[in-house]
């Protein structure tokens, strides 16, 4: 174990540790000198400055773009394979694999999908419609991206919506039908309220994951067109990266993640809220 | 994964239901794999023809993008580089992960509860405020890539498989997991043990990692997944192509506006094979691991 405490302190709590210095000092690795302690100053500015805060709303649209979908569409599915048939494996299982394809791979695919000559345009040119420049569109590039991710997110949340309403005793059902329960009384009364976990579980994982989005704007849209679809994370990348300001990148990363950790808790407590009422 | 409702009841009640969900669920299990049949189906097309329209079964069905792809685009040398790279994963998690997670369930001590909370919820943590520091610690190792031992000067395990493998090389979800596991073994087999004067190291080896299997394989699975579909990391470390992961090669079709699909569709294709590969032979590692983490959790 202490090996493992070891490695774990190494690789994650140190790093947040040298992070938040980072964060107070002005640091470029080009430089010859280590790090300037320069105090609140990288979070004062990445507060005045407008690209920050653009890429802020980005993420926030992305995720309700994303979440609402992809979760209902999943619970939707998982009530739908919730019972045996022929070839219910063979469906999860499509509808699973996206979930275990890398997402830089699934990118790609999206790419040639919206591309002028891809699948969206094919199907736009059979009614007669004019093609689209989907991800060069400031109002369909996010949508666009987003459209890639419901898809994708699906069937990981519906194994575990799967998972949840397996857990429901049957003897609920049973008892709430011979009371003259109607399905849509099953389904408001047992199974929502059995599902509350796993869905809280859901949600909070989803709005960690898709805040982070990275990978899929790097494939598709490279942060463009005029920065509609810059995350708050690809905009870190590029600050540290391109532009070697690893002080204000680290305070965006802060920042970003007490933007997560908010959202996330505030959706767990307004699911486990509403319980009570 | 079955349901205990009887048939018999379900079948008079909706009869027409059952059929509507059937067709429901082909459908929208065939728009699921739209993608992947494109993406097959491009990854045979002849490039000359990957413009303008593209029919689902190619024409003149052809290798040559995968040729293109793992020869000119050099995924041969990205393939064994994650391979590389994922097998010391692998290993590392199987090894550390499982140890770590054996110890927390199993030896109790003052405080391991607090270690262990505070291990969990660096899983919380977002990649973007660990991947700086990390980036910084990687390039300052003492005597690595030609720096001094205050590791300057140099570009220190920038641009190594060491430096690609080692911030995976224990995820502590799979310490999680692994404790997750062993929590639920009986304890009486090794107080058993212990009085019969079996060391703890033979206790482990003998008695628990042999009962461990399906959680070896999830451990593997995530592990492998986890590393072979990572691309911030790479993309941050290295600089080179020679030492280029799976994900990054696929990108560097990017980098010229002109993209050929065919090769890159032949490449998605080569580099998505072996995860798909791993999951047909280990469906139900793949989701027990998934709602392991949650369910019991």
């Amino acid at each position: 174990m202490l090996p493992a405490a070891l490695y774990v302190c190494i690789f994650h709590l140190i790093p947040v540790v040298y992070g938040l210095v980072l964060s107070f000092s002005d640091y470029s690795p080009l430089s010859r000198s280590g790090p300037d302690f320069i105090g609140p100053e990288n979070y004062l500015q990445i507060f005045s400055d407008p690209t920050f805060g653009n890429s802020l709303i980005v993420t926030g649209k992305y995720v309700l773009m994303v979440l609402p979908v992809t979760v209902v569409l999943a619970l939707v599915l998982a009530v739908l394979v919730n019972r045996p048939f022929r070839g219910v494996g063979l469906v999860r299982s499509a509808l699973y694999i996206p979930h275990i394809v890398a997402l830089t791979a699934v990118s790609m695919i999206w790419l040639w999908m919206y591309s002028s000559h891809g699948l969206f345009n094919e199907i736009l040119a059979f009614f007669q419609i004019p093609e689209q420049n989907w991800l060069l569109d400031q109002d369909t590039a996010l949508p666009a991206v987003a459209a890639m991710r419901i898809w994708k997110a699906l069937g990981s949340n519906m194994v575990l919506l799967l998972a949840g309403l397996q857990s429901i005793p049957r003897e609920l059902y049973e008892a709430a039908r011979i009371d003259g329960a109607g399905k849509w009384n099953l389904f408001r009364h047992i199974t929502l309220p059995g599902l509350k976990p796993i869905l809280v579980y859901v949600v909070a994982m989803d709005i960690i994951f898709i805040s982070q989005g990275f990978a899929e704007i790097f494939v598709l849209t490279g942060g463009g067109p005029l920065g509609s679809t810059t995350t708050t994370n690809y905009l870190i990348y590029t600050e540290a990266f391109q532009y070697n300001r690893m002080g204000s990148a680290s305070a965006m990363a802060f920042v970003l993640f007490a933007f997560i950790a908010a959202a996330s808790l505030l959706a767990v407590r307004g699911m486990l809220g509403r319980k009570t009422s | 994964m079955t349901t205990s409702t009887p048939l018999r009841r379900r079948r008079s009640l909706d009869g027409h239901s059952a059929l509507t969900r059937a067709v429901l669920l082909t459908v929208m299990s065939l728009l699921v794999m739209v993608p992947f049949l494109w993406m097959i189906s491009l990854a045979f097309t002849p490039s000359e023809q990957a413009f303008g329209s593209v029919s689902l079964i190619p024409a003149s069905p052809t290798l040559e993008n995968f040729k293109t792809a793992l020869v000119d685009a050099n995924l041969l040398r990205a393939l064994t580089n994650s391979a590389l790279v994922a097998a010391a994963v692998v290993l590392g998690n199987c090894v550390i992960a499982i140890l770590a997670g054996y110890a927390f369930a199993m030896l109790k001590f003052r405080g391991s509860t607090a270690v262990f909370f505070a291990l969990i919820a660096t899983t919380a943590i977002p990649v973007s405020v660990t991947l700086i520091p990390l980036f910084l610690m990687t390039k300052g190792v003492p005597f690595a890539g030609g720096n001094d031992f205050l590791g300057q000067g140099g570009s220190g395990l920038l641009n190594t498989i060491a430096g690609l493998t080692l911030p995976h090389l224990v995820m502590p979800m799979n310490i999680f997991l692994s404790r997750q596991y062993f929590s639920g073994a009986s304890p009486e087999l090794a107080e058993a043990a212990r009085v019969d004067g079996a060391s703890e190291w033979r206790i482990f080896t003998r008695i628990y990692l042999p009962l461990a299997k399906p959680l070896v394989a999830v451990i593997a699975i995530f592990a492998f997944t986890g590393v072979w579909d990572d691309f911030l990391w790479p993309l941050v470390i290295t600089s080179s192509a020679e030492m280029q992961t799976v994900q990054l090669a696929l990108a560097r079709f990017l980098v010229d506006g002109n993209i050929q699909y065919g090769p890159l569709m032949a490449g998605v294709v080569l580099v998505t094979l072996p995860v798909v590969a791993v999951f047909i032979f280990n469906q139900r590692g793949f989701i027990s691991g998934l709602t392991d983490g949650s369910v019991k959790g």
